[in-house]
């Protein structure tokens, strides 16, 4: 049993104010995500909960305890870091056991325990071997490992599958996955990358310049996102914007640039009433475009001319020109589009995302 | 190696080797030579006609039995032996900490801490020896070992501090803070993690330390008079050279077993040694 809560947490270093009042509830045997670019703060958030850093002001709870003041060692955690942080002079086994000897665990406890963990990792074959002699996939499970013996009340990851290649991450990403389903402890994990964000997730942190953008669960992330900056960084390809003026006409109301002219659906009518005569940012997920057939309504399609066309098998990326905006299409595999062909797009009128052009903020 | 031709790998590889080689070991081998030449050959005028410097044909064992009855020689192996190994000591245990706590602590004036010691390594012995002569006159340490024993960390601990610091920036941080996560006080961070790992650093600076006190002189000139507490460099030059009277039988086979131990510390290390010096911790 183990929740986090995060209370107006701030750090400063010297000039950069890293960390902006933060407040988050992290449950218990929850997946927490933090994702945002790189400088964004989540890697700060995590050394604070895990004691590296010391705190400029806030506060930080694990179980309703406050823990501003303990010593790492003190506050029941577990770090997996991004360069693993493996003792070299270690075999695998006192690298994992190395944490339980700290604590004054007997020796068959320990054995037990690294056994069980390594067991759990699949990695049992490799207890007497050194780090060096062991590949990234094999160094991050002993890694994790040494973070699960010790049964902490909170993990915390940094980064941990970014030195991996692209096939191993995936796995490992799963494993990573079951491995919490299985112990059921909490979880703070930070990444830069959305896939891991969204897939490893219970509940994702979107942070950036310090301070946190959006909480939410994945999908709610990714159909509401809060404002234009966490609509652009989740998702891939990433959500196409246009600057699109706001206009009344014939009783509707009318989204249109230099490219296109499209008739809002009235669920958003009443939101972009107000900004009539303005300009605001219309985003549109590739997903959301495709090629406009005879049924669709010619007042939500628009022409562009093709300029890329990206085979990926499963879907087809076209990236067109509509007017003097650029966006990215995915498409059914079997449209056939060249370069430079004309074509009409229409779009999914319920997934249209407005954004404020001064706050960003979704409207 | 060298790639391409024949010729262009002896030009620009064997060549350079073998002078570098003989231009290394040529000292060595004269001072072999020297020592195992019967005094009729060495003070053999060049132009007589078996005149031949390169090599003997009388090897002998006089000079080195003279060097162990006649002169004190024991004794000096034995006191720089235990100078070195103690100055040595000193220095790594305050090289060590100093070391780990310029690069690893955050407090003021850090850097320019480092900075200053790194300068106390540059001002050179034959100035220092003055005022540390009246020193050592203060204590009444002269003419004792102590005399070395507490002037060679002078030059060792900031040299030791130096080669720590630079060897514990290269150890990454993240295993220090691992370690205090898994329980760890900095203490025990540091003694069971950064150690253990930092063991190439230490036994390099260790080495170095050890032969650059076995082989220091001035000090050791200066603080030094009575013959019985010399080490070897200062007993073999100033007992071996009377006047204009060079006894280099003597003189050469006292420096030949006098770098043994020196050759010696160095072959056996020098697997970490080379280590230390060409990368640091594999992960």
């Amino acid at each position: 049993m183990a929740q986090v809560v995060i209370r107006s947490l701030n750090k400063k270093f010297d000039e950069v104010h890293a960390v902006k009042d933060v407040n988050l509830d992290i449950r218990d045997k929850e997946f927490m995500v933090f994702v945002g670019p790189s400088g964004c703060g989540k890697t700060t958030t995590l050394r604070m909960v895990a004691g590296l850093e010391s705190i400029t002001s806030g506060r930080i709870l694990i179980d309703d305890k406050v823990i501003n003041e303990l010593a790492p060692m003190d506050r029941d955690i577990a770090m997996v870091f991004q360069n693993y942080a493996l003792y070299p002079h270690m075999s695998v086994y006192d690298n994992m056991a190395f944490g339980l000897k700290m604590r004054k665990f007997g020796r068959a406890d320990i054995a037990k325990r690294v056994h069980e963990a390594a067991e759990i990792l699949g990695i049992q074959q490799l207890l007497q071997r050194k780090p060096r002699q062991l590949s990234g996939g094999q160094r991050q499970r002993v890694a994790l490992g040494r973070a699960i013996v010790r049964h902490p009340q909170v993990f915390l990851f940094d980064e941990p599958l970014s030195n991996l290649d692209a096939k191993l991450r995936v796995q490992m990403r799963v494993e990573l996955k079951k491995l919490h389903d299985r112990l059921g402890t909490t979880a703070i994990y930070v990444t830069h990358d959305q896939v891991e964000a969204m897939t490893l997730g219970d509940r994702v942190v979107v942070m950036k310049d310090g301070l946190v953008q959006q909480v939410g669960e994945p999908l709610e992330l990714y159909n509401e996102p809060a404002n234009r900056f966490v609509a652009g960084f989740l998702g891939s390809p990433a959500m196409n914007f246009a600057t699109v003026k706001v206009n009344r006409n014939n009783g509707a109301i009318w989204a249109a640039s230099a490219g296109m002219q499209i008739k809002v659906p009235p669920e958003f009518a009443d939101r972009l009433g107000r900004y009539v005569g303005q300009e605001v940012t219309l985003g549109i997920r590739p997903e959301d475009l495709h090629v406009a057939s005879a049924a669709d309504p010619t007042e939500l399609g628009f022409d562009v001319v093709v300029e890329v066309v990206e085979k990926l098998g499963s879907e087809i990326l076209l990236d067109v020109a509509a007017g003097p905006d650029t966006m990215v299409a995915s498409v059914e595999p079997n449209v056939r589009a060249k370069i430079h062909d004309r074509l009409r797009l229409a779009l999914n009128p319920e997934r249209l995302h407005f954004f404020d052009m001064q706050s960003e903020a979704a409207i | 190696m060298i790639e391409g031709a024949i010729w262009r790998r002896w030009v620009f590889f064997y060549f350079p080797l073998t002078a570098f080689i003989v231009a290394l070991l040529f000292p060595f081998y004269w001072m072999v030579i020297t020592t195992i030449r019967p005094d009729s050959e060495l003070y053999r005028p060049w132009n007589a006609p078996n005149y031949a410097p390169f090599w003997t044909s009388h090897p002998t064992w006089v000079h080195i039995k003279d060097l162990l009855t006649e002169t004190l020689f024991g004794t000096w192996m034995l006191n720089t032996m235990i100078i070195s190994l103690a100055a040595t000591a000193i220095s790594l245990f305050c090289g060590l900490l100093a070391g780990y706590a310029l690069s690893r602590l955050k407090f003021p004036f850090a850097g320019s801490l480092g900075t200053m010691i790194f300068i106390t390594y540059l001002v050179p012995q034959t100035l220092l020896f003055i005022p540390l002569a009246d020193i050592i006159r203060n204590f009444r340490l002269g003419d004792t070992p102590w005399a070395l024993i507490l002037t060679y960390p002078t030059f060792l601990i900031p040299f030791c501090t130096w080669l720590m610091m630079g060897y514990f920036k290269s150890i990454p941080k993240e295993l220090e803070e691992c370690a205090r996560i898994d329980g760890a006080t900095r203490w025990k961070a540091m003694v069971y993690i950064i150690f253990p790992i930092a063991v190439p650093g230490i036994l390099s600076a260790g080495i170095f330390a050890f032969t650059l006190s076995w082989n220091e002189f001035i000090y050791a000139l200066v603080f030094l008079s009575s013959p019985e507490e010399k080490t070897v460099p200062v007993g073999v030059t100033s007992e071996l050279i009377r006047g204009d009277v060079f006894y280099w039988g003597e003189l050469m086979a006292g420096a030949l077993l006098g770098s043994i131990p020196v050759a010696f510390v160095y072959s056996f290390f020098v697997e970490h040694y080379v280590a230390s010096l060409t990368g640091s911790v594999k992960g």
